[in-house]
């Protein structure tokens, strides 16, 4: 099973759109929470007690960012060509974006966090 | 042709003379102005937008003056007040930003190996746009009429007509119509990344400014249409008196500051960036080998630019938000020192990685990085809400964002003119100087800027004309204008070292040694950009790739000669940059400049409120691009393929997704629906901040729903039969197809109708409400828009009758198929909001 996974996620494509895609699910969770706040506070008339919504759209985020980076990761590590992986061939090119990737999906967990985290702090409104 | 051929030194010759003729400059006192070779009008660009640099430093020379001692009256607080707008506004609008494209568009076709950018008369329109609306805006202050309510123009100071003049709307038109030039520059920098290319140049291979070009013209195409789409309200506002930023009339002033800074923080990274790019470039040259972590340069580079749209409410803090809301940006503000930490210490390890050559252009390098660490570091500290309510508009926040854009712009680029001076003039400038010029720069900006964060927090506002003794900041004032002249002075030396260099001797070619592409330019440049289009192997071909620059110039790669006569470059994937085709580029022309002119005159005219005249203007304008595309796109070649060396042979004429303007058009569109989402941001804005919405009333009930839906059903007739018509005519059935495109046009224009009936029937008044005002502008914007579909749907009809568009040959009608995709979305997303939103609300 395992190696069937594994075969499937490095047989998968690696382009300049799936480079982006841990970011877009970092700035669509920003775009969530903003919309969030706002529509709590300005329509429904206060702060949840139990930001269950918010919970979850985080944990989908954060899910997605990980599954991405997993994926990239395995791709990342794709046998071919001889280190240090800078050669224009088809191996390195894609090991070079698929680490990018990586990179990001880092990058985009670390920022989804920090853009929940006052969630956990603030009670209301004010 | 095969690689032999390339040994008869008559056979090169040959080539040179017939390269030489079609790369030929226009001559003549006039004729010359027409030229659009990138190499020739990112010169022009790159030296108004520093003659802009210069007025804009005068200016704040003239501020730091009048700021010398308490209770100065060497300008009047009115005076001051045009002093500070315009300095801030004409050095992000007509200096970072086009300094930016400008710089790009001189280096990127070389460090591409490319004969030029893609559209090369797009890059002298833009020029033009950026001259004529640069000096409109930067003149008015000589007929004491320049914008003087700060660079970002709130309102409702601004807006109302009794309170501020004829400068707001110099500002907003002139600049909009700069931002028009920008998002042009933009997509010709996408373009030119992504498909022009060397064969072999895969993106790993990329050099690491053209990677940062990419993603600063991605963050131009996001970034700027919002703050259009707040131009366009904030017009209609003062010209039409439609009450988007009047709390008296539903509006809000706080619209506006969402969609000025939704543009203006990734401003700050779009002129960052860049700078950051030519360290990028010159670092590995002066430490003799590889940068370090290529892809954590890509990391940072895209996870600044995605970052930096969740900051923008950082400078909004003191509003009164909701302190949720403030959090969510405050957080994103702390993230984004994560990927701006990374890259410069990327730079530091390849530093110290290798063997460091101390040159001037590394000089300004490092102490600039100094400088903008010490700007980061204070970003860090105003990013955290509570500190920023203490030191908001205060000469702290000056300090903050001097050190970051001196530090992250001004003298990075200094660095850049030493470094890239011998590429462009074939000399190279005077260390001496030049390290006489960096230690005044340096020790002006330590000393003008860092007092600043004392006299900020002891209470002085920003933007004052002057203040009384007794506030005990008068020494720091005096140390910050003593500061700002030994600034000037220092720049000063740079420009005296300018020009004394046509009296220089010429430089030995690529003098720093460097290994990327651009340095294959010799110092007796040719205007052919490249001998021969290279193959690429390496990130730095000049120090691994044997006999690298002599193959180049001999001719033995592609695309050696101009067989034709034609001005040519080659196209390849975005990927694997494998060669697609070989297109065609736009020659010497007065079309851009004339194209440019008429536009400028729409915005002019209309800040004069001469509507006929400028009407008169758009006409031009829209007869002009379309006699540019007749005339100048999408030709149909004397021949199907061509050989370009090797044995390789590549196709004259492709269109869909392999054609730069397939995806001229796709970006270009994408910035539009942009711009189109900043205004149902406004829609849905006005919703929250209204306990009743759509409120009631006469005049405010509507539009109803019955008009919308039909308006959505003429836009999707349209979407149908012009998808119908690509595909029956690439069938060659092309009869049924022009027939097609005849429904089209007429469901295009019944749409305008309808479209504006929902609005018109009901008695929607605008002047009233916000309500009524939103939709009419959503309205007006997707009607319009359909009106564009119409003609182009139209002019492709008149191409296919003219034979100059056919089953094969058929680029016109797969681009205009990608309008009317982005068509049908703004008009289901405009006539659902204003047709179903109101019932569900």
């Amino acid at each position: 099973m395992k190696r069937g996974l594994h075969g499937m996620v490095t047989r998968l494509k690696v382009t300049l759109w799936t480079l982006i895609v841990p970011p877009t699910v970092w700035a669509a969770h920003f775009l969530f929470s903003y919309l969030w706040a706002a529509i709590h506070c300005a329509k429904v008339g206060g702060f949840p007690r139990l930001p269950i919504l918010y919970a979850v759209g985080t944990i989908v985020a954060l899910l997605l960012i990980a599954g991405a980076g997993i994926i990239a990761h395995l791709q990342s590590r794709v046998p071919g060509d001889t280190p240090p992986h800078e050669e224009g061939t088809d191996s390195d090119r894609m090991r070079f974006l698929a680490f990018s990737t990586v990179l990001l999906a880092a990058l985009s967990f670390v920022g989804v966090l920090f853009t929940a985290a006052p969630v956990l702090f603030l009670t209301d409104c004010r | 042709m095969s690689l032999h051929a390339q040994d008869d030194p008559a056979l090169r010759a040959a080539q040179e003379d017939r390269l030489r003729a079609v790369w030929a400059p226009p001559q003549g006192l006039f004729l010359r102005w027409t030229d659009c070779n990138n190499n020739r009008v990112g010169v022009w660009y790159t030296l108004t937008a520093f003659c802009f640099m210069l007025f804009a430093g005068v200016l704040a020379l003239i501020m730091r003056t009048q700021l010398a001692v308490p209770e100065n009256d060497l300008v009047s607080a009115n005076t001051f007040n045009q002093l500070f707008t315009l300095h801030g506004s004409m050095m992000m609008f007509l200096f970072a930003v086009p300094m930016f494209e400008a710089v790009s568009i001189i280096l990127l076709p070389q460090l591409l190996g490319a004969r030029d950018l893609p559209f090369p008369r797009l890059s002298a329109f833009g020029y033009w746009s950026f001259l004529l609306g640069g000096v409109f805006v930067g003149g008015s202050i000589f007929f004491n009429a320049a914008p003087d309510g700060g660079w970002f123009m709130y309102p409702p100071l601004t807006t109302r007509t009794d309170l501020s003049g004829l400068g707001a709307d110099i500002w907003m038109l002139g600049l909009s119509f700069i931002e028009v030039s920008s998002v042009a520059a933009a997509v010709e920098l996408i373009v030119g990344v992504l498909k022009c290319r060397p064969p072999g140049m895969r993106l790993n291979l990329m050099p690491l400014y053209a990677w940062y070009i990419l993603v600063v013209a991605v963050m131009i195409l996001f970034a700027f249409p919002p703050l259009i789409a707040g131009d366009v309200l904030f017009e209609m506002e003062r010209l039409l008196n439609w009450p988007f930023f009047d709390a008296a009339r539903g509006g809000d002033p706080l619209l506006w500051q969402h969609l000025f800074w939704i543009f203006g923080h990734p401003e700050v990274y779009i002129v960052f960036l860049p700078s950051i790019a030519l360290f990028a470039m010159m670092i590995p040259t002066f430490a003799q080998r590889h940068l370090l972590g290529y892809p954590w340069i890509v990391l940072a580079a895209v996870g600044t630019a995605f970052l930096s749209f969740g900051l923008w409410v950082h400078h909004m803090f003191a509003t009164g938000l909701p302190k949720i809301s403030l959090a969510f940006f405050s957080a994103a503000s702390e993230a984004v020192a994560i990927p701006t930490g990374i890259q410069i210490f990327a730079f530091i390890a390849t530093l110290w990685a290798g063997k460091v050559k101390w040159s001037t252009p590394l000089l300004y390098a490092t102490g600039s990085l100094a400088i903008f660490v010490i700007g980061g570091l204070t970003g860090v500290m105003v990013a955290i809400a509570p500190f920023d309510w203490q030191a908001h508009d205060t000469y702290f926040v000056v300090a903050h964002l001097h050190y970051v854009l001196i530090g992250g712009t001004l003298l990075p680029l200094f660095g850049g003119l030493y470094y890239y001076w011998p590429l462009i003039t074939g000399k190279k400038l005077s260390d001496r100087l030049g390290r006489t010029a960096f230690w005044t720069l340096f020790v002006g900006a330590n000393l003008t800027f860092f007092p600043m964060h004392f006299s900020g927090l002891y209470g002085m506002p920003r933007r004052v004309f002057t203040y009384p003794s007794e506030l005990g900041i008068d020494y720091l004032n005096l140390a910050s204008t003593i500061g700002a002249y030994l600034f000037a002075a220092g720049t000063a030396i740079i420009c005296f070292d300018l020009a004394r260099s046509p009296w220089r001797q010429k430089a030995p070619r690529n003098p720093w040694n460097a290994g990327t592409l651009e340095w294959l330019a010799h110092p007796d440049d040719e205007d052919w950009g490249i001998r021969s289009v290279p193959l690429i192997e390496s990130r730095y071909p000049i120090w691994d790739q044997k006999d690298f620059v002599k193959k180049v110039d001999e001719g033995r790669f592609f695309l050696p000669d101009a067989e034709e006569g034609r001005r040519e470059t080659i196209v390849t994937t975005v990927l694997d940059a494998r060669p697609l085709y070989v297109v065609r580029l736009g020659t010497p022309s007065w079309v851009p400049m004339l194209t440019a002119i008429a536009l400028g005159s729409v915005f002019i005219l209309t800040t004069y409120h001469l509507y006929w005249w400028s009407l008169a203007g758009a006409v031009a304008t829209l007869g002009f691009v379309l006699y540019w595309l007749w005339t100048g796109t999408a030709e149909i070649p004397e021949k199907d393929c061509k050989p370009i060396g090797h044995g390789i042979e590549l196709p004259l004429y492709v269109s869909g997704s392999s054609a730069p303007g397939w995806w001229a058009m796709f970006i270009t569109m994408m910035a539009d629906a942009t711009a189109f989402s900043g205004l149902v941001f406004g829609y849905y804005f006005f919703w929250t901040v209204h306990p009743e919405f759509p409120p009631s009333g006469p005049g405010m009930d509507g539009p109803g729903s019955f008009w919308p839906m039909v308006a959505l059903a003429l836009a999707a007739l349209s979407w149908g039969t012009t998808v119908a018509a690509r595909e029956t005519n690439r069938r060659g059935i092309v009869g049924t197809a022009r027939l097609l495109l005849v429904i089209g046009i007429a469901a295009s224009l019944a749409g305008i109708w309808a479209g504006l009936q929902g609005p018109l029937t009901t008695g929607l008044d605008p002047e009233l409400h916000s309500y009524p005002a939103i939709v009419w502008v959503l309205v007006i914007w997707t009607t319009a828009h359909a009106g564009v579909g119409a003609i182009m749907q139209g002019y492709t009809l008149v191409r296919s009758i003219a034979g100059r568009m056919t089953p094969r040959y058929d680029a016109d009608l797969r681009n205009i198929t990608v309008y009317q995709h982005f068509m049908a979305l703004t008009a289901i997303v405009t006539y659902a909001t204003i047709g179903l939103f109101p019932g569900v609300a």
